[in-house]
């Protein structure tokens, strides 16, 4: 299983931002030039770099949003108190640049050449947490994989969830299911209630079929809903995790 | 030379103390939670705390490791993911107390964990008053998704040495990739040298 992942050095180097689309009033998906990209798996992150004009230098990491084969592209939520998620979504603008080193990460990835891969696939998503599984669902599209797939996707309202469009014509073989926890449009049909054990149980593939999930979204999202899938009874090596707690001020 | 970011700039000028925080590093308040699958869950009554690979293994129950002698430190914590907290409170058995009850000529442990986490550390950064095993976390017991009910704790390394649900060390004389190393994170892990990954 492991070892397979790149071990040369990663190096820094300069992205420059070929577009920028706004996938929500705070949520903004730069795609990145990259002089020098060895290829990434579904799933996997990057780390970049910011540079001041005084030299003041700020690092972060960030999920790929893009499928392995197409341009790298980030995706990034804005936290009011944080110092490079303003700047992502807000300054940076189509040419500019910054640094960027990766592809990192080979436990949360989804390849379809594994047998981990050729499995029903549930993916289970909090929040900005959807990134590195929309990376999995265009690779599984352009791999023409077939694997039964779910995504439930918990956002807050309507307005906050990202990829929307992209979403509302899934691929055959996925459904996206949605859970809007604190505002519903006036005709919503959809959950409406914070993931729990009783919708687990009605979203999860059964555990018969060897499913394999990937949670990701915010720590007491992942807390929760990796206790549910093991209380359902999938085994704790098929719940691939990753959880983004780190708010106060990144 | 790193080239300028337009427009980027510093937007948090509370400095914070010198020489606290690593390269690369921001200081959070919260205590955020990065672990690599579920959270077990393991009862007391079936906890143990093994030393294997040594002439002479070691094995403490619940109770007597609770019986060992403590340690309250206060210590500054850094993630590799870019978090740092400072002046972290936990109580736990010095690891210079654990080791002393085994003999061993081995330069290297991989520790391992309920739920079958490893990662490797030279025994030197074990020894001397840098490592714990710790079981509480500001005077309370260690919350399970912060690795309660006890994980390894060796500040000075990134936190992902810092192995939750340690269920013990495998004395080793060779040095061999744990969870995160064998994804290409670096085998040591300073942060001080921002040894983040492989090659770092």
């Amino acid at each position: 299983m492991a070892g397979t992942a790149v071990r040369g050095r990663l190096t820094w180097q300069t992205a420059t931002v070929d577009s920028v689309v706004d996938e929500t009033p705070t949520v903004r998906t730069l795609v990145l030039g990259l002089p020098d990209w060895a290829g990434h798996q579904a799933g996997q992150h990057l780390d970049i770099r910011l540079t001041g004009d005084d030299g003041y230098q700020a690092e972060r990491s960030y999920s790929i949003a893009a499928a392995p084969g197409e341009p790298v592209a980030i995706t990034v939520e804005r936290l009011d108190d944080g110092e490079v998620s303003p700047y992502l979504t807000q300054d940076v603008q189509r040419g500019d640049e910054f640094e960027v080193r990766g592809p990192i990460g080979g436990y949360f990835v989804w390849d379809p050449a594994r047998p981990d891969g050729t499995v029903p696939l549930l993916l289970l998503a909090g929040g900005s947490g959807v990134v590195p599984l929309r990376s999995i669902l265009r690779d599984r599209a352009r791999v023409g994989s077939s694997v039964p797939t779910r995504l439930l996707y918990s956002a807050r309202n309507w307005d906050e969830v990202i990829y929307r469009s992209e979403f509302a014509s899934p691929e055959a073989g996925v459904e996206v299911i949605y859970t809007l926890t604190r505002q519903q449009p006036a005709d919503w049909t959809g959950y409406a209630r914070r993931v729990d054990q009783a919708m687990i149980t009605e979203v999860a593939w059964p555990v018969a079929q060897a499913p394999v999930a990937y949670v990701c979204g915010p720590t007491n999202f992942v807390e929760a809903v990796a206790a549910d899938l093991v209380a359902l009874g999938y085994p704790p090596q098929r719940v691939k995790t990753e959880r983004f707690g780190a708010t106060g001020t990144p | 030379m790193s080239p300028v970011s337009r427009g980027f700039h510093r937007r948090h000028q509370e400095a914070e103390p010198a020489g606290r925080v690593p390269p690369g590093q921001y200081v959070t308040r919260d205590f955020p939670v990065l672990s690599a699958g579920p959270t077990p869950h393991t009862a007391l009554a079936n906890w143990t705390f093994s030393i294997e690979g040594g002439s002479s293994p070691a094995s403490w129950t619940w109770q007597e490791f609770q019986a060992l002698p403590s340690e309250t430190v206060t210590v500054d914590i850094h993630c590799v993911t870019r978090w740092s907290k400072l002046d972290t409170r936990w109580k736990g058995v010095s690891l210079d107390v654990l080791l002393d009850a085994v003999s061993y000529d081995a330069p290297y442990v991989l520790a391992f964990c309920d739920g079958g986490y490893t990662t490797n550390l030279p025994v030197a950064d074990l020894k001397g008053g840098q490592a714990w095993v710790a079981y509480s976390y500001d005077g309370k017991p260690l919350p399970a998704e912060h690795g309660g009910p006890a994980r390894l704790l060796v500040p000075h390394l990134y936190f992902w040495k810092s192995a939750k649900w340690v269920r013990g060390l495998r004395l080793r004389q060779v040095d061999a990739p744990g969870f995160w190393e064998m994804y290409g994170y670096h085998m040591y892990g300073d942060p001080w040298r921002e040894q983040r990954y492989a090659g770092d």
